[in-house]
C-alpha cells in the first residue's frame, strides 16, 4: 500500500516536471508577444501592439493556411480516397510499387520534393507564382498519410463482407461505393482528413522552398518573422497561431469524434 | 408475398471449381433444387459447401463448362448483382451506418422503388421477422439474433428468385442458435422462397432443410431427405457425419456366413452387407438389459449422465469400446454385465456400396 503511495507521487512530481518542462517555452513565448520589451519583461507593461502589427503584416496568410489545409483535405477526398480503394483491392505487384512511390515524399526531405517540383512546374509563371503551386506540393506530401490511412480501411475482411452483401442486393459499382463502402470506413476518411489538415496547416519544409513573396502561409510567415522582426513581434505572431489554428484543429476533432460516434461502429 | 412469383427452380450442372494454385475447391457437380425447397449443403469444413453456394450466387466464377439456371434462365454469365438473389451471409454484413429499415430497404432503393412503396414492403418485413420498434437502430445495437433477422429480411425484401444462406447461425452461441433454428426455418416456409442454406451442423440442416445434400471433400456424397438419410445412408461418411456410428469389425468367417459378432453372439445380417469387413451401428441402436439368452454379454467401462440420457462405454469380447445410448433412468451401472443385442436391419454398411 505505502509503496503504491509513494510511487503515485513520484510519478505525480514526475508528471508536474516534465509539464513544466514542456509548457513553459509556451507560456515564455506568448508573454514575450504581449510584453511592451521582452529583455525588460513584465516591469515593461503589458500590450496588444505586437498582436496588431503581425495582424497588419502576416493577416492574410492566416486565412490563406486555412483555406490551403482545407482545400488540401478535399484534394485528398477526390483523389485520395478512390485511389486508396483502387490500392486496397487490387492484388498486382505494380499497386504495391505505386504505394512505396507514394510514400517517397514522406522519407524524401522536403526540400527535395520542392525542387522536383520547381524543375518541373517552374517555367509555368502563372502556375508557379500562385497557391495552388504551394497546394500541389501540400498534396504530394499529404497524400500517402490518407491513402494508407483510408486504404488498410478499405483492406478489413468486413469491408469485403459488405460490399458482397451490397452486390448481392444488386447494387452497381458506384452506388455500393459511394452508398457502402465510403460510409463504412468514414471513420478512417476523418482521421486521414484531421491529419491532413493539420499537416498541410503546419507545412514549412516544401513551402519554404515553393513559396514566393506573394503567396506565404503561416509558417513561412512566422519563419520570415522570427528572421527579419523583432522578437516581441515573432512572440506575438506565435500566439496568433495557437489563437488561430488550435481552435479550428480542436473543433475539427471535435466533429470527427462526433461523426465517429454517430457512426456507431 | 406471391408464391408462384418467387418459386424459382435452381439447377447446378456440372459445376467445378479450380482454384489458380490448381487445388479442386469442388469437383464437378450437378445438383437440383427444386421450386420453393429449402436444401441443406451440409459437410465439415473445407467441402465445398461455402464454394458451391458462392457460385449459384455469382460471387465466384465456376470452370469453363459449369451451368447455373435458375428456372428458365441460364444464369451462369450473369454477374452476381444482376442474378436476383438474396444471401445471407456468416457474420450477417449489415451495413453499419445504416439504421435497420435502411438495411432492410437497400435493395428497393438500388431497384428505384419509391420511398412510400419501400416504407410500406420495409413495414411489412419488419412485422414478418418481429423487429418492431427497432426500426431506427443501428446493428450495433442489436443483438445476435436480431442481427440475423434483420440480415434475412434485407435479403427477401427485393423479392429475389433464390435464397442463399452461409452458415446464418453459426455466430450464435448455442442456445440461442436453438431458438432461432426452428424460427428460421418457419420463417423460410413462410416466405416460399427456393433457398440453399450452408451448414457444417446436422442438427440445424435437419431442423431446417426439406432435403439434405452432405458434401465431403468437394463433392457430394448423397442427397435425399434428412430422415432417410440418416437411417439409411447409402455412404458410410453419410453415416458418420449425420450423427454417430460405432464400427463393428467381421472375421473372414463372418462375412462368409453373413453374420456379425457381438458380445459372444452371432447374429445373421442381410446378405447385401456380405462383403463389408465392417459394419456401422449408431449408439441409439445397440439395445442394453438384462444378459440372458440370446443376448450378447458386454461389460459398463464407463456411464456417463447427459441430462436426457445416459451414454455407456461398453466392453464385449469382440470389440474393445462400443458407445450405447440408453434412456435416462436405465438400470445399468458402472462396472456391471449386462446383456446386448443389435437389431440386424439396423446395421449399416462401412465401406462404399455400389
Amino acid at each position: 500500500m505505502r509503496a503504491t503511495h509513494q510511487s503515485t507521487k513520484l510519478l505525480t512530481g514526475v508528471t508536474l516536471i516534465v509539464s513544466v518542462f514542456m509548457l513553459a517555452p509556451i507560456g515564455l513565448s506568448v508573454m514575450a508577444g504581449l510584453v511592451n520589451n521582452y529583455s525588460a519583461g513584465l516591469k515593461s507593461g503589458l500590450t496588444l501592439r505586437w498582436l496588431q502589427e503581425v495582424l497588419e503584416v502576416y493577416g492574410s496568410t492566416v486565412s490563406w493556411s486555412l483555406l490551403l489545409g482545407l482545400l488540401c483535405v478535399l484534394g485528398n477526398l477526390l483523389i485520395g480516397v478512390p485511389c486508396a480503394y483502387a490500392l486496397a483491392r487490387s492484388p498486382s505487384r505494380a499497386a504495391r510499387l505505386f504505394e512505396e512511390l507514394l510514400t517517397l515524399p514522406v522519407a524524401v526531405p522536403g526540400l527535395a520534393s520542392a525542387l522536383g517540383l520547381i524543375l518541373t512546374f517552374g517555367h509555368m509563371r502563372d502556375f508557379r507564382q500562385s497557391f495552388a503551386f504551394i497546394l500541389v506540393g501540400h498534396m504530394v506530401f499529404t497524400l500517402p498519410f490518407m491513402v494508407r490511412t483510408v486504404s488498410s480501411a478499405f483492406q478489413r475482411n468486413e469491408l469485403l463482407a459488405l460490399d458482397e452483401a451490397a452486390r448481392t442486393l444488386g447494387a452497381r459499382f458506384s452506388q455500393r461505393f459511394s452508398g457502402v463502402l465510403v460510409p463504412a470506413v468514414l471513420p478512417a476518411i476523418v482521421a486521414g482528413s484531421l491529419m491532413v489538415f493539420t499537416l498541410s496547416v503546419g507545412e514549412f519544409n516544401l513551402t519554404w522552398m515553393l513559396h514566393t513573396p506573394l503567396t506565404r502561409t503561416l509558417p513561412v510567415g512566422l519563419a520570415d518573422s522570427y528572421a527579419s522582426m523583432r522578437i516581441e513581434i515573432g512572440s506575438a505572431y506565435t500566439l496568433v497561431f495557437l489563437l488561430v489554428i488550435l481552435p479550428v484543429l480542436w473543433g475539427l476533432q471535435a466533429i470527427g469524434t462526433l461523426i465517429e460516434k454517430h457512426h456507431g461502429t | 408475398m406471391e408464391p408462384e412469383h418467387t418459386r424459382t427452380r435452381i439447377d447446378v450442372l456440372d459445376c467445378a471449381k479450380t482454384y489458380p494454385d490448381g487445388t479442386r475447391g469442388l469437383q464437378s457437380t450437378t445438383l437440383t433444387v427444386e421450386p420453393g425447397e429449402v436444401l441443406a449443403l451440409l459437410g465439415p469444413s473445407g467441402c465445398g459447401k461455402t464454394t458451391l453456394l458462392r457460385i449459384i450466387a455469382g460471387l465466384e466464377r465456376p470452370d469453363a463448362g459449369s451451368r447455373i439456371v435458375f428456372g428458365k434462365t441460364d444464369v451462369t454469365a450473369l454477374p452476381v448483382e444482376q442474378r436476383e438473389i438474396g444471401m445471407v451471409f456468416q457474420h450477417y454484413a449489415l451495413f453499419p451506418q445504416m439504421t435497420v429499415e435502411a438495411n432492410i430497404g437497400y435493395g428497393l432503393r438500388i431497384r428505384g422503388v419509391d420511398a412510400a412503396e419501400r416504407r410500406r414492403a420495409v413495414g411489412e418485413l419488419i412485422d414478418l421477422v418481429r423487429l418492431n420498434g427497432l426500426e431506427k437502430k443501428r446493428p450495433a445495437a442489436l443483438s445476435g439474433g436480431q442481427r440475423q433477422r434483420v440480415a434475412l429480411a434485407r435479403a427477401v425484401a427485393a423479392r429475389p428468385r433464390v435464397l442463399l444462406l452461409d452458415e446464418p447461425l453459426t455466430a450464435l452461441d448455442a442456445k440461442l442458435k436453438e431458438s432461432l433454428r426452428d424460427e428460421l426455418a418457419e420463417l423460410l416456409r413462410r416466405l416460399h422462397i427456393t433457398a440453399v442454406y450452408v451448414t457444417h451442423d446436422q442438427q440445424e440442416a435437419l431442423a431446417i432443410a426439406d432435403r439434405l445434400a452432405v458434401m465431403q471433400a468437394g463433392r457430394i456424397v448423397q442427397v435425399g431427405h434428412g430422415e432417410a438419410l440418416y437411417r439409411r445412408p447409402g455412404h458410410p461418411f453419410v453415416a458418420m457425419f449425420l450423427g454417430r456410428v460405432n464400427r463393428l469389425e467381421r472375421t473372414a468367417l463372418d462375412r462368409a456366413d453373413h453374420a456379425f459378432s457381438i458380445g459372444g453372439l452371432r447374429l445373421t445380417c442381410s446378405a447385401a452387407l456380405g462383403d463389408q469387413n465392417a459394419l456401422l451401428v449408431r449408439p441409439e441402436d445397440i439395445e442394453v438389459g438384462e444378459f440372458k439368452l440370446g443376448w450378447g454379454q458386454a461389460l459398463v467401462t464407463r456411464r456417463s449422465f447427459l441430462g436426457d440420457r445416459v451414454q455407456l462405454t461398453l466392453a464385449a469380447s469382440e470389440h474393445a469400446s462400443l458407445q450405447a445410448d440408453v434412456a435416462r433412468d436405465h438400470a445399468a451401472q458402472l462396472g456391471e454385465t449386462v446383456g446386448i443385442r443389435i437389431q440386424p436391419e439396423r446395421l449399416m454398411p462401412c465401406h462404399e456400396t455400389t
